[in-house]
């Protein structure tokens, strides 16, 4: 090898190579309505896509959270039991000022969501980051002590929401703006507001670093635990958001609200090409993910092929195949 | 000095080594040998008559194909082309397993161990020890302590690997290709992560090998390890053969001609401008409780100051713990003010560069862009606003390859494409966009080429020449002699001598790593022990 092998080329290239990662998730999207068109014709149609896509809006703005906690590196396991926490809290709250403030219980209720959600992100990022305990463990006991603590506090039954604040909160959930519901709104909002942040802010950058190798970035002078700690914060108002639109759907809180979501969520991350292990978050892929599976949840009530008791058991297998598939991918 | 030795590299001219090859058949030979991916070729026809007896080594820069070379001796990879045969029978090894079976052991260059498990169990990992349907742990403690005392390693069998020392952990996987008597054993560039008495230990053992009647194949950058030892070198370049030499025949400066093709010019270059005594960094009673107690020493302004020692003195410790990264108490002056890095964000925005001598686990991340690697260290000076501008980022990255002369094939390529010298080159790079005033440079050329060593070698005499100061931590004591102005030499946390000068010998720097006088928890850096 000559000391001079020419000048390296250091023309620009697009930022546009894409991999199957960025891609993939939409192709299976896009399969998946050809393969229902096919099924059943109603299920183009835009009353149903439209349902089905307000449905998964839930998960969707959870999952965006999601996307950043394991894209740091981390997992939350507590997600499913802190909406139906942070929805129960959100009800007493507006149903306790509901007789002196009228309706302006409502934007005062969604604050306290918002406040409640950060601060059970922050109960578990510090727990993870400062307490050093494995996330899976870390949130494993948070999730159990969200839920009895919902139970708790609904004593085992439901808390519905103030007649006189019910018809005013409809909107949230059953609303539309331009055609379009607003829960899809809101979710396409927190999708752009969080890719903005995870491709565009320098914290984007850090997440990823900790998440692919907490060692280079402790070894550039990025702090892990602050990346880490504000990553599960994010998993908070993410979370915090998912409930004030769930909310007005069901009227109520219950202690079943929102179990087996943590399965959803994280199915959702990972279908949408996230790695597992920590690295790059996909957030448009996590959302592509998160209708994805309410989408073939759908399918299956439409169709007459498996019962729709079943649909637990396809999304378990839908995340094992996933991973599967980054598995062979990365062996490569 | 230098024997007249063909080295214009004419094609694949091999001497003739007639008299020593004789009528011995090779155990294992390779004829026209080569390899493909996709249009690529990384190895083509290379001709290897291993005999018993024998230490065969095969030098070449990074690049060049040996490791290709190993990998398809020992069955990791299968050629595209030409033949193996082993005692004149023909061989095909689909698999690693198959080579073993056949009498062919790799010592990995990589350490492939599984940490939470014990030394014992390592040795005996895939071929475990039965007593009926049991696993017989007593005996195969009993033999991988025998088979580790034969090679000088006193690491109990009980000892999980992860408590161990990575030195002994070397010793631990090279005492797996010595469980069975192996036909040949190939050592990919064991003393990468060993220093003075390991690497002694290591080419005793080879040399044991050798009397033992296996063959050796052995692939190092230290070149002086190869003269002492090789019986014959084999030379590649560029995935071609160069050719079969006689060890005795060629001496390191004719290896090192004949490796890259050209004339040297001089490793180290010529040192412009003196060192000042305007202090820059100045640290006393530094202690990194476990690894390093009581240093003291002070860097000037355009000094390039060394630590030598041995794996394990406590270098690297002592200098994370300086700058943030493990828990240490220090009293340490930048430029005249008192500083206390809590972390080692501190230490970067107070202008301390640190270069970690892992590059490939703490320094880049591999599946990264280049761009994104190059500013994770400087995020926010690089970024000020709200958002990050990947123009910037691409300006910076084009100036970087050009001013460090990293190689790269597309500027999207990530971290994990380059060669380890364009990695380390990267790495500094990465560094020095914090604009530091004083930079640590850890192992700033392990693993790496003779080209790029002397790249970075002028790289760091750039930075003093601009007024910067650095150290360097080295175990390669040829390295820091060539570099330093002065050597602080540390031996078990403590440091045990300075030299400078014409005291700078590799004798002086051994003798104060190994026996120098361990001082008393009051005493001073022993620092009159030459004078």
């Amino acid at each position: 090898m000559a000391v001079m092998t020419g000048s390296p080329t250091t023309r620009r290239i697009s930022d546009l190579n894409l991999t199957w990662t960025d891609v993939g998730p939409f192709l299976a999207l896009a399969a998946l309505l050809v393969a229902g068109f096919l099924i059943n014709p109603d299920f183009l149609s835009a009353t149903n896509l439209a349902n089905v896509i307000t449905r998964s809006a839930f998960i969707a703005i959870i999952a965006v959270g999601a996307t950043f906690v394991i894209s740091s590196g981390g997992l939350d396991l507590s997600v499913g039991s802190m909406a139906a926490f942070v929805t129960g809290i959100t009800i007493m709250f507006m149903n306790a000022v509901a007789p002196h403030a009228g309706l302006w219980a409502i934007p005062a209720g969604m604050l306290v969501a918002i406040v409640v959600g950060l601060l059970c992100g922050l109960a578990n990022g510090l727990i993870v980051t400062v307490g050093r305990i494995e996330p899976f463990i870390a949130t494993l006991g948070t999730m159990g002590i969200f839920r009895a603590l919902i139970t708790y506090l609904t004593n085992g039954g439901t808390i519905p929401i103030d007649r006189s604040l019910r018809d005013a909160y409809r909107p949230v959930y059953f609303g539309t703006v331009a055609g379009i519901p607003i829960p899809i709104l809101i979710s396409i909002a927190v999708a752009a507001v969080a890719s903005f942040i995870l491709y565009k802010m320098k914290y984007g950058r850090k997440c990823a670093a900790v998440g692919a190798n907490e060692d280079v970035a402790r070894y550039s002078g990025i702090s892990v635990v602050k990346t880490r700690t504000i990553a599960y914060v994010v998993q908070g108002a993410c979370v915090a958001i998912a409930a004030i639109c769930y909310v007005p759907r069901l009227g109520a809180a219950t202690p079943t609200t929102g179990q087996l979501w943590e399965l959803q969520v994280i199915t959702a991350v990972v279908i949408g090409g996230t790695a597992l292990r920590g690295g790059k978050g996909h957030v448009w892929g996590t959302v592509a993910g998160a209708v994805i599976l309410e989408l073939i949840a759908n399918l299956m009530v439409l169709s007459d092929f498996v019962s729709e008791y079943l649909v637990a058991a396809v999304q378990g297998v839908i995340i094992i195949i996933a991973m599967l598939i980054q598995r062979f991918s990365n062996s490569k | 000095m230098s024997i007249a030795v063909n080295i214009a590299g004419e094609g694949g001219s091999t001497l003739p080594c007639g008299d020593v090859t004789g009528a011995v058949e090779p155990v294992l030979r390779a004829e026209r040998l080569s390899k493909q991916y996709g249009p690529v070729t990384v190895l083509s026809d290379v001709m290897l008559d291993i005999l018993p007896s024998e230490i065969h080594a095969i030098i070449g820069e990074n690049g060049a194909g040996k490791s290709t070379l190993m990998r398809l001796l020992s069955g990791y990879v299968e050629p595209t082309g030409g033949t193996l045969s082993m005692a004149g029978h023909p061989v095909k090894f689909t698999k690693p397993s198959q080579a073993q079976d056949a009498g062919i052991a790799l010592v990995h260059q990589e350490i492939l161990l599984a940490d939470g498990l014990t030394v014992a169990d390592n040795l005996f990992l895939g071929r475990e020890l039965l007593r009926g349907p049991v696993v017989d742990d007593r005996t195969m403690r009993r033999l991988a302590a025998e088979k580790l005392a034969q090679i000088g390693c006193f690491v109990s069998p009980t000892a999980l690997v992860r408590d161990i020392s990575l030195a002994d952990r070397q010793m631990v996987q090279i005492a797996r290709a010595l469980l069975d008597d192996y036909k040949v054993v190939i050592f990919d560039e064991p003393t990468a992560v060993l220093t003075g008495g390991e690497v002694e230990r290591l080419l005793e053992i080879v040399l044991q090998l050798k009397a033992h009647g296996t063959a050796v194949l052995y692939i190092s950058h230290r070149l002086d390890e190869v003269q002492r030892v090789a019986d014959k070198v084999t030379v590649l370049r560029d995935g071609k053969m160069v050719g079969t030499y006689p060890g005795r025949m060629l001496n390191q400066m004719d290896m090192a001609r004949l490796m890259v093709g050209r004339e040297l010019a001089a490793l180290y270059p010529e040192r412009t401008g003196a060192s000042s005594d305007i202090p820059m960094l100045s640290v006393s009673n530094a202690t990194v409780p476990g690894y390093a107690e009581d240093v003291s020493f002070t860097l000037h302004k355009g000094e390039i100051l060394g630590f030598a020692g041995m794996v394990g003195a406590g270098r690297t410790e002592l200098f994370e713990g300086i700058v943030g990264l493990r828990p240490a108490t220090a009293t340490v002056e930048l430029e005249g003010k008192p500083v206390h890095f809590h972390s080692q964000r501190a230490a970067i925005d107070a202008g301390i560069g640190y270069l970690t001598e892992d590059r490939k686990g703490k320094g880049l991340l591999l599946q990264e862009r280049l761009a994104a690697n190059l500013t994770l260290s400087a995020l926010d000076v690089f970024h000020p606003g709200l958002s990050m501008s990947r123009g910037r980022e691409m300006d910076a990255l084009e100036k970087a390859v050009e001013a460090y002369d990293i190689r790269v094939k597309s500027p999207g390529a990530k971290a994990a494409q380059l060669s380890g010298g364009n990695q380390q080159k990267l790495l500094l790079a990465k560094v020095l966009l914090t604009n530091p005033s004083v930079v640590i440079i850890d192992e700033p050329t392990r693993g790496i080429d003779i080209a790029n060593k002397a790249q970075i070698y002028a790289f760091i005499h750039g930075l003093v020449a601009r007024g910067k100061a650095c150290i360097v931590i080295s175990s390669e004591m040829q390295e820091l002699i060539g570099l330093c102005d002065r050597i602080l030499v540390m031996r078990e946390g403590h440091v045990t001598g300075e030299v400078s000068g014409a005291e700078m010998t590799e004798s002086n720097v051994a003798l104060l790593a190994t026996s120098g006088p361990k001082p008393g928890p009051k005493a001073k850096g022993g620092t009159e022990w030459l004078s």
